[in-house]
């Protein structure tokens, strides 16, 4: 039997000729992740086990999104820790201050993590790079220690769940609410232990921010990886960004999937993923009269250039209702500079929106735009068990740039033809 | 290996923010995050629970999040082990590689009511429920790599250790 393109990149990664769902493997990683919260467990773990130098500079990389710019005493001593570590590691991809953006963003946009990788990252959004056709997943820090030491992980090869997009997506509909719908459809168990492969001709439209959204939420289908087969898009995406060599991998075609799932895009409108879960799915005609008080735009999840231009589409000459707290979070500085140089500031400052530095932020529930108790937020993040963005008794409201943009005009959960 | 002890029931997809939520991330240290251990699912749970507790849940234990401040949050709490029907992906690594007992029990969840005592024994794969007539439970057998370093004391010095027979 042939391999999925999952199999294949863990395959490669190990001594072995080929390896089945089930399989016990250490593979090696060409990219280990952390940031300012799982980072300092994973290098006191990695001394603790008498680590002294790390096993390779180049992919070993930090970034420190979460709690910066540094929120209190806590969390710049963290900082300073990672730094210090950083200087006498010699790592070559550190990142914090004016050079650091939220790090599912920034090591795409910085061609850190390319097609073919086999990435892991102390981080549950690790999966995001699965966009480019890349084996990459969320590890604890003991994991990341493990790395750092070792160069290695270890896995149970997972069994693969096809996912076969079909159709044009409706108007306002992007990546976000394909895989809103998904979670909606098979809960936020649906997937667990599972990769989750995304194919179909929708495919073929969609960028690679669209590609991202989708494969950042795998995690929250349980999913250990999300991934994308490699494509024109994606050759346009890294060709002008890789700093190495990559491998365009795809699935065999007689390779072994758990569950194929044939999913009609036309049928589908703009998602909100209701509190407290995000497969508490409903579409936007049936999410019914909300007031809120925040709308957050930005994260691991949708951050990106497109979903800042999506936002100024429907701001633009129009300003968020005095009621609402507007927050927008450009995911780099080099997004934050190219939203700039396009005039969306103009629109989003005319808007009366906040315009945050790139960081993780309230996604959260951080900084930046906490909630009290009985405040609603509707937010293009990944998540809203209860107490995720701050007070236990506040709610989170999960949708896609457009929606999150149309609602803060409205005052309520709104679509843009609302307006 | 014995755990013994009285149990608290809490329900499917327990995320890892109900665990230890983010406020709290801005430390590593066990001993004050196990202060605020499950604090977003149940604010009193640490007025309440004496070392030795076990904590029993439904599906999805330990979703959301990978932050492994949350085993290292009930470990330090004094959770003696966690018995869900099933548990997310990264909770259980994370589980295994940190050392806090982990066992999967479809049955136990729906036949104990919340306090009642139970006992799990390793060595025989069952749970007993305590103070009653009914045969005891099995657990979920645990992969031999996960025994291997439940045996070694966690993931590092399972690595620690096999770079030493070398």
């Amino acid at each position: 039997m042939g391999m999925t393109i999952t199999e294949k990149i863990l395959c490669r990664h190990t001594e072995h000729i080929e390896v089945q769902p089930g399989m016990l493997i250490n593979a090696k990683v060409d990219i280990a992740l952390g940031n300012d919260i799982t980072a300092p467990i994973a290098v006191f773990e990695f001394r603790e086990a008498g680590g002294t130098t790390i096993f390779d500079k180049e992919k070993v990389v930090f970034v420190l999104d979460h709690f910066t710019p540094n929120k209190d005493i806590s969390s710049a001593r963290q900082c300073k820790l990672l730094r210090e570590f950083a200087r006498q590691q010699d790592m070559k991809y550190f990142y914090e201050g004016g050079e650091c953006g939220v790090e599912h963003a920034l090591l795409p946009e910085q061609g850190i993590v390319l097609p073919g990788d086999l990435i892991i990252g102390a981080d549950s959004h690790t999966c995001t790079y699965g966009a480019l056709g890349a084996f990459a997943t969320g590890v604890g820090s003991t994991d990341l220690a493990a790395a750092m030491l070792t160069g290695k992980c270890w896995f149970r090869v997972p069994e693969t769940m096809k996912f076969v997009l079909n159709g044009p997506m409706n108007k306002w509909v992007s990546g976000k609410d394909l895989i809103l719908y998904i979670i909606g459809q098979i809960g936020v168990d649906g997937a667990r232990y599972k990769a989750m492969e995304f194919t179909g001709d929708t495919v073929r439209e969609l960028t690679m921010a669209d590609r991202m959204s989708i494969a950042n939420m795998a995690i929250e289908a349980g999913g250990k990886n999300g991934i994308f087969a490699p494509d024109d898009i994606t050759k346009a995406f890294v060709e002008k960004r890789a700093r190495r060599s990559y491998t365009f991998y795809e699935s065999d075609p007689d390779a072994g999937y758990a569950s194929i799932t044939e999913i009609d895009v036309t049928k589908i409108e703009p998602q909100v993923a209701l509190p407290h879960i995000p497969s508490n799915v409903k579409g936007i005609s049936q999410v019914g009269n909300i007031k809120i008080d925040q709308s957050y735009i930005g994260s691991c999840t949708n951050g990106c250039i497109e979903d800042l231009r999506v936002a100024a589409l429907i701001l633009k000459n129009r300003k968020a209702a005095p009621d609402v707290r507007l927050i927008i979070v450009p995911a780099t500085p080099e997004i934050y500079r190219q939203a700039m140089q396009e005039g969306l500031f103009e629109i989003f400052l005319d808007a009366n929106a906040i315009i945050s530095p790139p960081t993780c932020g309230a996604c959260l529930g951080g900084h930046m735009g906490i909630l009290a108790e009985g405040e609603r937020c509707i937010a293009t993040t990944n998540r809203n068990f209860i107490g995720r963005m701050g007070h236990p008794g506040s709610k989170v409201y999960l949708s896609n740039p457009a929606v999150a943009a149309a609602s803060a005009v409205a005052g309520r959960i709104a679509g843009p033809d609302e307006l | 290996m014995i755990f013994k002890g009285n149990t608290w029931k809490f329900g499917n997809n327990i995320d890892t923010d109900a665990i230890i939520p983010a406020r709290y991330l801005n430390t590593s240290d066990p001993e004050e995050l196990a202060t605020h251990c499950m604090e977003d699912a149940d604010p009193d749970f640490m007025k309440k629970m004496i070392r030795g507790d076990i904590i029993v849940a439904g599906e999805n234990f330990g979703c959301g999040s990978s932050r492994e401040h949350a085993p290292i949050a009930i470990k330090a709490a004094g959770i003696s082990c966690v018995i869900a029907k099933t548990f997310a992906r990264i909770f259980y690594r994370n589980a295994f590689n940190m050392g806090l007992p982990i066992f999967e029990s479809n049955d136990l969840w729906d036949r104990i009511s919340k306090g009642q005592e139970i006992e799990v024994d390793t060595d025989t794969g069952t749970i007993i429920i305590s103070g009653t007539e009914e045969e005891p439970l099995t657990v979920g057998p645990i992969p031999p790599f996960m025994q291997e370093l439940i045996r070694d004391g966690g993931l590092m010095k399972h690595i620690v250790a096999n770079r030493k027979s070398i």
